[in-house]
């Protein structure tokens, strides 16, 4: 996936060096207590331990906003995987932030469907109000990051809007600043 | 029902007849409009004798392929000492479409219920749920109505009383269009990255965890206790009277540039032209349809006159240059770029190759590279022959179909509006801001 993303050319996100580093701060485990708990659960319902690796990833998203390389070395060792095979698959996947990001994630899918709708003009609403300028990049308050996103699946309400965990649909470059209103 | 709007009149509502209805989503609701009822008759029949009503039924796959669904359980033998699962895949991702979706939000009890009459079906004491991660009010749904049918005793290790063992478990995605692909869904839910797998074996003999596996989608599903209630015969009457291989109703879900944009469940074969203008509302105003995809980006586009000719069924799209495949309906219509929006599936199948193989890892960015070179104003006459030489390097030769559909809007495209094309080579440099990938 990465190879080909690569292959695309044109404007691209920051690289991991603009994000800056991360990994100074000493990692806390996360799967004691309830989280903990919560993962022995899991591991119930799978024949393998490997089975229940996206599902501690989510766990670990859910409580630190992103996968560092001190996590996917604890979810490694909790469920008995090499750090190296956990990093292979969370880069696979695009939904793991491998950096932090703003306090709202917002994606905008530009998909066909929603392209034909207006969606590239959403995007570059979204840009401009948040004050991001560019794809990808958290905006200097640490407030928002903004990414085109392929396919959220919401065709019929172009041009949807996912705000971390919220669906925000219909969205039109004059309800942005609205819609980022609600978001304060 | 074309939900969000109030259903048309001549919609067939099975599936979708509670969408928009609060009080079906809880388990009490749902119970009060005939919840369960399958279910507790299905865990009294056989397996055998389930699988011969869904045979006869002739429900097909609606997650695009159109497999048989009865077929496809009769291959997996229960009593045959091996843990058998289910998966259900909602992974919905195919661009345009967006029912299964509407499926787990408005009725999610319907595809536990689904889920536990087909695990019982092919002998698999426990079904897994595969939700694309982005489908976060679905995920919530699916959960909440999983956590309601254990307290109930529906599901669980004597689910409904009878001592069966019935486990329905949901498994949330992380971002992969090609983890709809259902080799690459079973490795996700093992852990792995969603890189296809080579066929054979088939999953039937060695899927999820290497035990025998059925993958079917969830419209396929939530079918299921509507023709155990009603029978196949029943079922079979939705359909044209002329083509009894497409049987049952099917949702549409309908999106780009037309007025009443939504969900809409039809009878098989319901003509095209009615469901586009008469449910759908037409074109928007001052505008006229100039192409359609009717199944999901994958498949090939059709030219308006294609589309009106067509009744909407598997073999309906087929006589007419097209497919039914998932039955997500993009309309595009005569404001549009149209290259543009070829080039911007291309980029989309570039995004979402897994690259394990190299005529879809070169040539989904290839194919779109030189689309948006020549949406740029700067392609050349040459660039033509290329993008088909290229297309038909990229079919047919590779573990899963993702770079075949990437070459399906390049070829079907150069096929029916060729002009399109060579116009923008030509001479007109038409603005274009590329779409970037984050």
């Amino acid at each position: 996936m990465s190879a080909a993303r690569t292959e695309m050319g044109g404007e691209r996100g920051p690289s991991d060096l603009q994000h800056g580093l991360h990994e100074a701060t000493p990692h806390v485990p996360v799967f004691t207590g309830a989280r903990r708990a919560e993962l022995d659960e899991l591991l119930t319902r799978y024949p393998t331990k490997m089975a229940a690796l996206l599902p501690a990833l989510w766990i670990v998203q859910e409580e630190r906003g992103w996968v560092s390389s001190d996590a996917m070395a604890e979810v490694a060792q909790v469920l008995e995987l090499t750090p190296a095979y956990v990093k292979g698959v969370v880069s696979f996947y695009t939904m793991y932030h491998q950096h932090p990001v703003g306090r709202h994630f917002i994606q905008v899918c530009t998909t066909s469907p929603c392209n034909v709708c207006g969606a590239e003009d959403v995007v570059n609403a979204l840009l401009k109000h948040t004050g991001c300028e560019e794809l990808g990049v958290t905006s200097a308050d640490g407030r928002y990051t903004v990414i085109e996103v392929e396919c959220l699946g919401a065709c019929g309400f172009a041009t949807p809007v996912m705000v971390n965990e919220q669906f925000i649909e219909s969205v039109t470059p004059e309800t942005v600043p609205a819609l980022l209103a609600s978001l304060r | 029902m074309g939900f969000p709007h109030t259903p048309h009149e001549r919609e067939s509502l099975v599936l979708s007849q509670h969408f928009g209805d609060q009080e079906a989503i809880g388990l009490e609701g749902w119970r009060k409009r005939g919840g369960y009822v399958a279910l507790q008759k299905a865990l009294t029949m056989t397996p055998a004798e389930i699988v011969a009503i869904v045979k006869e039924s002739g429900l097909r796959g609606r997650g695009g392929a159109g497999f048989p669904t009865g077929v496809k359980w009769s291959f997996m033998k229960p009593g045959d000492g091996k843990p058998h699962y289910l998966c259900c895949n909602a992974d919905e991702s195919e661009p345009g479409t967006f029912k299964d979706r509407e499926i787990m939000r408005w009725t999610p009890h319907s595809l536990v219920e689904g889920c536990a009459i087909g695990a019982y079906a092919i002998g698999a004491d426990v079904a897994y749920i595969y939700i694309r991660g982005e489908y976060t009010e679905a995920l919530d749904k699916m959960n909440a109505a999983c956590k309601e049918a254990y307290a109930a005793g529906i599901l669980g290790t004597n689910a409904m009383g009878t001592g069966k063992t019935v486990h329905v478990y949901v498994h949330k995605g992380a971002g992969a269009y090609i983890c709809g692909e259902e080799t690459a869904l079973m490795n996700s839910l093992e852990g792995r990255r969603g890189n296809p797998r080579i066929k054979p074996p088939f999953p039937a003999v060695a899927g999820l965890f290497g035990q025998p596996t059925t993958i079917n989608n969830v419209e396929t599903l939530v079918a299921v206790p509507h023709i155990l209630n009603n029978g196949a015969e029943w079922y079979k009457k939705f359909g044209r009277a002329d083509n009894p291989k497409s049987t049952g109703t099917k949702l549409f879900s309908v999106c780009g540039n037309i007025q009443r944009p939504g969900n809409y469940e039809v009878a098989m074969g319901f003509p095209f032209k009615d469901f586009l203008y008469d449910l759908c509302g037409g074109p928007l105003p001052g505008r006229q349809f100039r192409a359609i995809i009717p199944g999901g980006i994958s498949v090939p586009i059709q030219t308006r006159e294609e589309a009106e000719n067509s009744p909407m069924d598997y073999e309906g799209f087929v006589a007419n240059g097209t497919m039914l495949g998932s039955g997500g309906v993009i309309v595009i219509d005569d404001a549009q770029n149209l290259v543009k929006q070829i080039a911007r599936a291309a980029r989309f199948f570039a995004h979402e190759s897994c690259a394990q193989c190299t005529q879809c890892r070169e040539g989904t960015a290839w194919t779109t590279k030189i689309l948006e070179r020549i949406v740029a104003g700067e392609g050349s006459a040459e660039d033509l022959d290329t993008l088909l030489e290229i297309a038909e390097n990229m079919t047919g030769k590779t573990i899963c179909v993702l770079s075949d559909s990437c070459a399906t809007p390049v070829i079907s495209g150069l096929q029916k509006f060729r002009g399109d094309f060579e116009a923008l080579i030509k001479k007109k440099k038409v603005h274009m801001v590329p779409a970037q990938v984050a």
